[in-house]
Formats: structure tokens, C-alpha cells, sequence
């Protein structure tokens, strides 16, 4: 579903435009570190700069594949069907940055060749659909992946979770726009909860596709897997009857060290406990003290995370006031949300710092990856 | 049998609207769905002024009601989530044919439907008198990234080669007894679209590799493209002009 | 005569087109296609590369112009290195027409898809496009320069692939199954082309009379090595050899009969 024109206020459309050109930026140059390292021509994508004669093929094919895949439809019952969204998938074939450019140039071709989707809505649907969806996904996808076992079920049971996830995350993200940008005076509590609700079954098939999808290529092309990529095995040559070692073709993916499981283990256990917490207490007050108990857990998780701001208090607080049910859902994916994406801007930032890229690049990082518009 | 779909909403022709340089048109249409979004909502009047700006284009450019129209049910959706709006809306209520309707949700699906219709008309005009490769060579003279510009233009030329290939999986799916009938087939479905990947991935490398084979390093070959003349742009720029004449007054009153 | 007879010289005066020397590869997968390939194209020679599916024949293709690099073993172009150093020399001089036209016809128009060889070369303006009416023409596809690539039917696709490489006027002509999914006509009128054209030609193929109307010399390609290198005739006359390799003619198809190839 496109949001068309005049559904947001004009600064809002001006803010998400803004915020989409500058995810669309980022990852630009991010996918062609993500499409250098080529399982096998990766010996040779040094020899014209690394990945960047790679870029403009691969992610315009993958980006023929979301929209091929989006024609594909998956009968749910009674002679309806539906299909998938595609940018959790492709957040986990093709690496997240190469997936926000897929998917928003899919989203730009819709809006010029289908009137999809306003032109000045296609910051907001850029926003929206391709970067807090992709984004969402790919760092639950990572975290998991970080926290578990490693394996091929473990790859599988994470694309479904990150794909159920990143569903109602962009369904929420989208609701917190119009209550910032809406151009009507509706419930945002209920708004929220029954955006949140719907999107959670439709989550789940998404997150069942993706999840069989991703095991049908794991299982034949490991290696073609962005996310699976070091489940690939060591190579060895047979020349003339002799047993050589292969020259190395390419750098593994960044292995995380060991100890450092640990981390994320407690950093998801606090989370999932601050969610629990803040929820459990926010539904089980009956008066005026949930108010309270939500802004201080929600300011707190904001605050943890450096995106504190009025916008999401006050839309936890709508729900608060509204129904118990919805402060409950809210909260739980709101800071399961939030706590992801802070965690991966951490992870991202950190990682800047090593490469001594600037500090304004982190910032970038940081708005895209929170996806929220810039002041 | 998936071409049909790319070009779907393109009319060929030879107006002067089809022969304006593609990106004063996007130009235009741009600036003026952004009058139409900036406009308030209580200025009734404006909005029918802007419908005749758009159905002045369409005379123009020889597109017939019909074509548009039908073009413009993608909105759909919304209207629904508009009509929806009067009930679900806060504040003051009033009563509608025995039914209590929120006022602001009255304005509020007023103001989407309006809008967005506009929107969708004035994008539909766009596509139909404009190439889709004009349309990208328009946007990367916007100053659009060259590589957008050329990943957007892989997708096009191999969206249909794709679509036929998941078209053919699905005749052989059908041709061996499968049919898809509730979640059961969910796995099987998604097979093809793992398969699909792999596919498509796969020429993706093969493609790359038939152009590092002629030299390619990551930047196309510039193709000239056509620039505008003062009068182009003032011929296109006249329609945001002529709403923002409807749209001054209706700030000013 | 022993068919089995992979003896490349390694000392000439005037270098080889193409010269493959212990040439092993395998696949990040772990699959290995090539177990070490050796021989030798002489200029002008046209010589066909058989070999059955699987045999490694597109991976051999692919390190012929640096896209795979070898695991063990050297390729080299008219004396070449092919390495990171010569790469835009080496992928200027072999052109590879591969078995897809989809893949190698990626731009919009044919005239673009033509050019795109040569102006990565840095031609421009007039210079270009003469270079991209000449290649057209001597596929006689000049007629068609403005439509786009997927309009056109697949002989006609095959033929414009042959233009992409041809425009940039390389020293050898690689080809990956060109006669495939080709009518009869379509694959009499590449065939024309071909034998019009002054160059090395190394065509990889599965079909044997193919091989014998156009190549005068054949390799054997099976196992991921080279198992017979000879004349077209003799080869194809060898039955066991053949059989061993998964390689059939025809039915009714006899190389005696079919005559000795055109020159």
C-alpha cells in the first residue's frame, strides 16, 4: 500500500524526502562494499575499484527480482491472497544497503510508471518501505544470527523473525508520521494498535515466505546468502592428481569476536525485560500512574539510544490513555524496535570509528538507521 | 507476456505535450502537486480549478478521459481508508443522513481524496505522455545519481526478461498438477522465488560479466541527451504556474 | 593417428592469439572445473572446443579474458599476461560472445549496445559511429540499429551480440555455444559471418557439425582437461573417442560425407 499525495502535511513530506535522499546516499555507496566481494569474480573486483562496476547490474537485477517477487501471490484462503513486501528479503540476500536501493528504486518506478504512490509522498514511502523496513530487518537479522548457534535453521528462523518484525515496525513508524505529519485528527493510540495489530498477521506470513524463500537459496547457493555468507567452506585444488590450496579469493565477512556474544545476549535479555517491564506495568495501572511509568521507560529507552524527542512520547502516551491492549503492543514492538535499531547504530558507529570515516557520516547513519526525519 | 505491464501506462503520441524534454515535465509536475498538497483544505473552490488545469493537460496531450480514469484506480486503497476517516476521527460531530460523523474526519477524507486524486491524475499524465528511458534520462538531468539512474534502468530491461521466467515457473508448477491453494502451497511457492533469485542473481553476474568483457569500469558511456529551451520550460512550467494562481487566493482569503 | 596429442609448443617467434598452460579452477563452492588445461591458438586459426556439458568449458571461456583468475596456471594473449596489469589491453583484444544474447545486450538501443564496447575504449563522436555501423553491417544488423534489443528475435539478438565484441575489433573471437537455440537459417547465416571474418576464432561447442563446417581444428575439453587436439575430421571420425567423452553426432550424420570444412 502507496501513500499518495496530501496524506502527510507538506514539512513532514519535505522531512522524509529529505531523510530518503540521504538513506538513498548512503547506501549507494554502501552496496558497492556489499557487491565487491563477489563469491566468484572476487578476485578481480579489485582490478577497477572495488565493486563499483558491480553495483549498477546486480542491484538493478535484484531489484527486478523484489518486483517479479511482488507479483508472485501466495493464496492465504477463500480466494484471497497476498503477496510479499519483499524488503526484508532482500535485506538478507543482498546486504542492507544494496536492499534499501532495490527497494526504493522499485518504489520510484512504481510512482513514475504505475502513478503508485505520490511523487511528494515518495520521500515518506522511501522511508518507510524500503529503509526502516530493510533497516529493521537487517539488524534483527544480525543480531540473531550474532546470538545463536551458527547454522542453517539458524539462518531460516532468523529471516522469519526479522521479517515478521520488520512489518509492523514500518506499519508503526508510518503511523508515528501521521502523528506528526497527519493531515487528520485521528486516535493515534488506536491507530497505532490496530496498524500494529493488522501488520503483525501480515508480519507473519511475510515472515513465513521469507523465511522459506531464504532457506530454498541457502540450501542450494550458501554463498549467494549476504547473510550466510560464512557458512562457505575452504577451497582446495586438484591439479594433474596433486591436492594445492586454493589462493585466497576473498575476505571473510568481519567475524565478530567471540566475547562479544555476550554482550549482545545481555543487551537483548535488558531489552526484551525493559519492553516486558514497561508494557506489563504500563497495562496493569489502571490510573494516572501508567502516564508516568510509560514516559519514564520510553524516555529512558530513548535516551539509551540518543533519538529522545516529543513525537514518541507523546504517541506512547496516546496509547496509554487509550486502551491498555494497545499501550501493551505498542510498547512491546515500539522498544523491541528502538532497541534494535540503537544497538545497530552502535554497532554501525563503532565500526565507522575504526574506518575513521567522519563524524557527520555517523549522523547520517544514525537518521537513516532510526529513519526519522531530520530536524 | 509481461510487456504488456512495463508500458502499461505510456500513450504514444506526438502532442506537444509528449515532445516537452522529459524532466521540465517531471519538473512541472513536481511543483505543481506541491501547490496542490499546500493548499488548504477549506478552499473547496480551488480544487476544481486545479481538476481543469490537469484536464486542460489532458486535451492537450490528446489523452482521452477514459484512458486516465482508468489509469487512476491505483488510489483505491486510499479511498476506502478515506471513507473510513468521518467515523474513527475526533472532535466535534455532526450528523449526516442519521449518521454521526466526525467533522475533522469529514475534512480530513475530503482532503486526502482531493489531493491524492490530483496527485495520481497529474503523475498519470506524466506517464502517459513520457518514455520510461526519457523519464530517467529526465531524472538523472535533475541531478539524480548517475548509478540510480542506471540500476533503475537494468531493472527495467530485465523486469520483463524476469517476469517471463517466473511466468514460465508457473506454468510448469501448473503443467505437472500443482495448484495454489492456501498456505500449504506456501513452501513450494517459495521455492520458485528462491530459485527465482538464484536465477536472477546469477544473470545479474553474467551481465556484469558481458560488460567488464567490453571495458565496462562503473560509468556508462555519457549518452547526449536533450536539453530545453527557455520556451520548453515556460510551455511546461505553465501548469504549477496557473495552480499557484488558484492557490493564492485561496491562502489569502 | 593417436588423437591424444596435447603438446603445445611454448617457444615461437610470433605469439600466439591465445596460450593456456596448466590452467586449474575451482568454484567458491568448492567445485572444481578445470584440473589443468594447456594449448595453444595460433592467429587466424579457427578452432572449435568440444566437450559435453559439465566438461568446464564457460569456466575455460571466463579466464580467457581475466573475469575468473586461475588458481594454478597461466593464460596469455598474443603474448599477454592476462593479469590485473594488462586487463583493459587483454579484455580489448578477446572478445567473448556468450551464450545468452539477454545477457551481453543490456542497453536500451542496439546502436548503444554496439557503442558501449568502444566508447569505454574512449571513442567518441564520428569515430564511434562509424566503428558501430561497420560492426552492424558486417553482421547485417545495420538496419536495426534503433530498436531496442529485446524487440528483436533471437538469431537476430545472436548476431547483434556478435557486433558488441566485433566493434571493438579484438584479436580473437570467443564464442559460447553460438549456434544454440538458433533456427536452421539463423545458424546458416552465423555461420556466413563467421567464415567472412579475419580473426581467431575459438568456438565452444557441443555441436559437432557445427564444429566441422566452420573449425579446420578441435579440442576435446572433458574432466576439466584437454583430452584430444587435432583436425576437426580425423577427431569426429573417432568413435571411441567420442563415446568416451559424451559426445554424439547427429543420427544419419557422417564426417566423411560432410566433406572436409570450408577454409
Amino acid at each position: 500500500m502507496h501513500v499518495p499525495d496530501g496524506f502527510l502535511d507538506a514539512p513532514t513530506s519535505l522531512a522524509t524526502g529529505v531523510t530518503a535522499a540521504g538513506a538513498v546516499a548512503l547506501s549507494l555507496r554502501g552496496a558497492r562494499r556489499e557487491l565487491s566481494a563477489s563469491p566468484v569474480t572476487g578476485a578481480t573486483a579489485g582490478a577497477a575499484g572495488p565493486g563499483a562496476e558491480r553495483t549498477a547490474p546486480l542491484a538493478g537485477l535484484a531489484a527486478a527480482f523484489i518486483f517479479a517477487v511482488q507479483m508472485l501471490n501466495f493464496p492465504v484462503a477463500a480466494g484471497t491472497s497476498g503477496h510479499l513486501l519483499g524488503g526484508a528479503l532482500a535485506a538478507i540476500l543482498v546486504g542492507p544497503f544494496t536492499g534499501v536501493l532495490c527497494v526504493s528504486v522499485v518504489l520510484l518506478l512504481q510512482a513514475i510508471m504505475f502513478a503508485d504512490g505520490g511523487l511528494t509522498a515518495l520521500g515518506t514511502n522511501i522511508t518507510c518501505m524500503a529503509v526502516v523496513t530493510v533497516v529493521v530487518a537487517h539488524l534483527v537479522f544480525r543480531t540473531l544470527l550474532r546470538v545463536l548457534p551458527a547454522g542453517r535453521s539458524t539462518v531460516t528462523a532468523s529471516a522469519f523473525v526479522a521479517a515478521l518484525v520488520s512489518v509492523p515496525a514500518s506499519a508503526l513508524f508510518f503511523t508515528l508520521l501521521y502523528a506528526v505529519g497527519g493531515t487528520t485528527d485521528v486516535p493515534i493510540g488506536r491507530v497505532a494498535a490496530a496498524m500494529g495489530g493488522v501488520h503483525v498477521l501480515i508480519g507473519i506470513g511475510e515472515g513465513v515466505i521469507t523465511a522459506l524463500t531464504v532457506g530454498a537459496v541457502v540450501a542450494v547457493r550458501p554463498d549467494l546468502v549476504h547473510g550466510a555468507r560464512g557458512l562457505a567452506r575452504p577451497l582446495k585444488l586438484k591439479v594433474n592428481g596433486e591436492l594445492v590450496d586454493a589462493p585466497a579469493r576473498q575476505a571473510a565477512p568481519a567475524a565478530a569476536p567471540r566475547s562479544s556474544r555476550a554482550v549482545w545476549l545481555t543487551g537483548l535479555a535488558a531489552s526484551l525485560v525493559l519492553a516486558g517491564f514497561v508494557s506489563f506495568y504500563a497495562s496493569a495501572s489502571p490510573d494516572g500512574l501508567e502516564k508516568v511509568a510509560a514516559d519514564h521507560g520510553i524516555d529512558k529507552a530513548a535516551e539509551e539510544h540518543a533519538v529522545a524527542d516529543g513525537p514518541l512520547a507523546d504517541y506512547g502516551v496516546g496509547g496509554v490513555d487509550d486502551e491498555r491492549l494497545s499501550a501493551g503492543l505498542a510498547g512491546v514492538i515500539g522498544v523491541g524496535v528502538t532497541a534494535a535499531v540503537g544497538t545497530g547504530v552502535l554497532l554501525v558507529v563503532r565500526r565507522r570509528g575504526t574506518t575513521a570515516r567522519s563524524a557527520a557520516d555517523g549522523a547520517a547513519v544514525r537518521e537513516a538507521a532510526a529513519g526519522r526525519p531530520e530536524a | 507476456m509481461g510487456s504488456g505491464h512495463v508500458h502499461r501506462l505510456h500513450l504514444p503520441g506526438h502532442s506537444p505535450v509528449h515532445r516537452l524534454p522529459a524532466h521540465t515535465k517531471l519538473v512541472a509536475v513536481l511543483a505543481f502537486v506541491l501547490v496542490v498538497v499546500s493548499t488548504p483544505r477549506e478552499a473547496v473552490w480551488a480544487y476544481p480549478g486545479y481538476a481543469l488545469l490537469l484536464a486542460g493537460v489532458a486535451r492537450t496531450a490528446r489523452v482521452p478521459a477514459g484512458f486516465a480514469l482508468r489509469r487512476m484506480a491505483v488510489e483505491v486503497p486510499f479511498v476506502a481508508f478515506a471513507l473510513l476517516l468521518p467515523f474513527v476521527a475526533q472532535g466535534a460531530r455532526t450528523e449526516v443522513l442519521g449518521v454521526q460523523l466526525s467533522v475533522s474526519g469529514l475534512w480530513g477524507a475530503w482532503n486526502i481524496l482531493a489531493k491524492g486524486t490530483l496527485g495520481v491524475g497529474a503523475s498519470v499524465l506524466l506517464a502517459a505522455t513520457t518514455e520510461l528511458r526519457d523519464l530517467l534520462l529526465g531524472l538523472q538531468r535533475l541531478r539524480m545519481p548517475p548509478l540510480l539512474v542506471q540500476i533503475a534502468s537494468f531493472m527495467l530491461r530485465y523486469g520483463d526478461v524476469i517476469a517471463d521466467e517466473l511466468a514460465r515457473m508457473r506454468i510448469a508448477r501448473e503443467s505437472r498438477g500443482f495448484r495454489a491453494r492456501g498456505p500449504r502451497a506456501w513452501a513450494v511457492l517459495a521455492r520458485t522465488a528462491g530459485a527465482l533469485f538464484i536465477r536472477t542473481y546469477e544473470r545479474g553476474e553474467r551481465v556484469h560479466l558481458a560488460m567488464v568483457s567490453r571495458g565496462y569500469t562503473g560509468t556508462m558511456p555519457v549518452t547526449a541527451g536533450s536539453s530545453a529551451t527557455r520556451a520548453q520550460w515556460s510551455a511546461a512550467l505553465a501548469l504549477p504556474a496557473a495552480a499557484l494562481a488558484v492557490c493564492l487566493p485561496a491562502w489569502t482569503l | 593417428m593417436d588423437p591424444v596429442t596435447t603438446d603445445p609448443v611454448t617457444t615461437n617467434p610470433v605469439p600466439y592469439s591465445l596460450e593456456v598452460s596448466g590452467l586449474a579452477f575451482a568454484y567458491p563452492d568448492g567445485h572444481q572445473a578445470l584440473f589443468g588445461v594447456d594449448f595453444a591458438l595460433e592467429r587466424g586459426e579457427r578452432v572449435a572446443l568440444l566437450g559435453p556439458n559439465g566438461a568446464g568449458k564457460t569456466t575455460l571461456v571466463l579466464h580467457l579474458n581475466g573475469i575468473l583468475t586461475a588458481g594454478t596456471g597461466s593464460v596469455r594473449v598474443a603474448g599477454l599476461p592476462v593479469d590485473r596489469a594488462h586487463m583493459a589491453e587483454v579484455r580489448q583484444r578477446v572478445g567473448i560472445v556468450f551464450q545468452d544474447p539477454d545477457d551481453q545486450l543490456f542497453m536500451p538501443t542496439v546502436r548503444e549496445d554496439v557503442a558501449f564496447g568502444p566508447a569505454n575504449a574512449g571513442l567518441r563522436g564520428a569515430e564511434l559511429d562509424a566503428r558501430v555501423t561497420r560492426a552492424l553491417e558486417r553482421v547485417g544488423m545495420a538496419g536495426h540499429a534503433d530498436r531496442p534489443p529485446h524487440h528483436l528475435s533471437f538469431g537476430q539478438r545472436r548476431r547483434v551480440a556478435v557486433a558488441t565484441v566485433l566493434a571493438m575489433e579484438p584479436e580473437i573471437l570467443v564464442l559460447d555455444e553460438p549456434s544454440s537455440n538458433l533456427d536452421p537459417a539463423s545458424r546458416r547465416e552465423l555461420a556466413e559471418i563467421l567464415t567472412s571474418l579475419d580473426v581467431t576464432v575459438l568456438m565452444v561447442t557441443h555441436d559437432l557439425p557445427y564444429a566441422l563446417e566452420l573449425c579446420p581444428r578441435s579440442l576435446i575439453l572433458s574432466g576439466g582437461t584437454v583430452v584430444a587436439d587435432g583436425p576437426t575430421p580425423e577427431l569426429l571420425a573417432d568413435g571411441t573417442l567420442l563415446r568416451a567423452h559424451r559426445l554424439e553426432l547427429p543420427f544419419g550424420f557422417s564426417p566423411r560425407r560432410a566433406g572436409p570444412p570450408a577454409l
